[in-house]
């Protein structure tokens, strides 16, 4: 059987990848998808402590999953939507060159 | 179970890695979507079933998806000669590690290693969609309202942001010149707008 912390382990380093990506990427996009991908695996802790809890009847990681999902939808669409509102004004997307709040 | 861990694992570590250090994004789009179909892999694994499934859908049948346009529309699928990786890459490398680190040290030295309750998993039946749609239509009903709410926002913002801002006054640029071939139609409003404005002011 798998123990508990091999899961914490597998999602620490999806964490550290994706952290490591938002963190070294010039691309707007990919940043975008580090972030996803901190999302996922802050999830995947919440699915295996919800497995291994003493009281899996209450479902309660389940649902913090879920509305997670939701809100991880919803952050993607006004990111992605904002990155193309960057570009349409910069005509690009490399954060390096993306460096004035001054339209 | 050991082995089908060991390749979910491998399977979502490795393309996670491929999606954040490959050059062309849309292979990095691609490689995501192996991420994300491991991660839901693992739910399944782990009798999340229905988690599971909203995975596949929201994030590889959506999200992937809006990604994917978005690479298009900005046009940055096209490879580039310039380097990939910002100025600063090294510090975020080194911050990466060191997180990597103070967790890794963090479930190692708690007592989830130790305690032997922990090590297997409680067997029971997994959760049927009824006891899930169940709970969200009573303990969670709150939460769930909200979501809606703010999933509409976000789609109403989305387009908002993303639409094309047209007819605004004061651009530069190479599109103010088409923009103010629009404005005698919009003079009339400006001026009685002026108007009232003075009329409110006197």
């Amino acid at each position: 059987m798998i123990p508990l912390h091999d899961y914490l382990i597998v999602s620490a380093l999806l964490f550290a990848i994706g952290l490591a990506g938002a963190l070294t990427r010039r691309n707007a996009i990919l940043v975008l998808v580090g972030i996803e991908l901190m999302l996922n695996a802050a999830n995947l802790n919440f699915i295996a402590f919800w497995r291994y809890s003493p009281d899996p009847e209450a479902l309660t990681g389940i649902m913090f999953v879920i509305f997670s999902i939701a809100v991880a939808a919803a952050e993607a669409a006004v990111g992605l939507a904002l990155i193309i509102a960057v570009y349409r004004h910069y005509k690009t997307v490399n954060l390096d060159q993306v460096d004035s709040l001054k339209g | 179970m050991q082995i089908a861990f060991a390749i979910i694992a491998a399977l979502t570590l490795v393309s996670a890695i491929a999606a954040m250090s490959l050059r062309n994004l849309v292979h990095c789009a691609l490689c995501l979507a192996l991420a994300f179909a491991g991660l839901a892999a693992f739910y399944l694994q782990l009798g999340a079933a229905f988690a599971g499934w909203a995975q596949v859908l929201v994030y590889i049948g959506a999200v992937a998806i809006l990604i994917v346009f978005a690479i298009l529309l900005t046009r940055s699928g096209e490879g580039t000669p310039q380097p990939i990786l910002s100025r600063s890459w090294g510090v975020g490398i080194a911050i990466a590690v060191l997180v990597f680190g103070v967790l890794a040290k963090a479930i190692m030295s708690s007592s989830l290693t130790s305690n032997s309750l922990l090590q297997k998993m409680p067997s029971k039946p997994e959760p049927t969609v009824h006891q899930i749609g169940d709970q969200l239509m009573t303990r969670y009903v709150l939460p769930l309202e909200i979501i809606g709410l703010l999933l509409t926002a976000a789609a109403i913002g989305a387009v908002i942001i993303a639409m094309k801002d047209a007819g605004k006054g004061q651009l530069t640029g190479p599109r103010a010149k088409a923009t103010q071939m629009e404005i005698p139609p919009q003079s009339n409003n400006a001026s009685s707008a002026s108007h009232e404005l003075e009329e409110v002011r006197s």
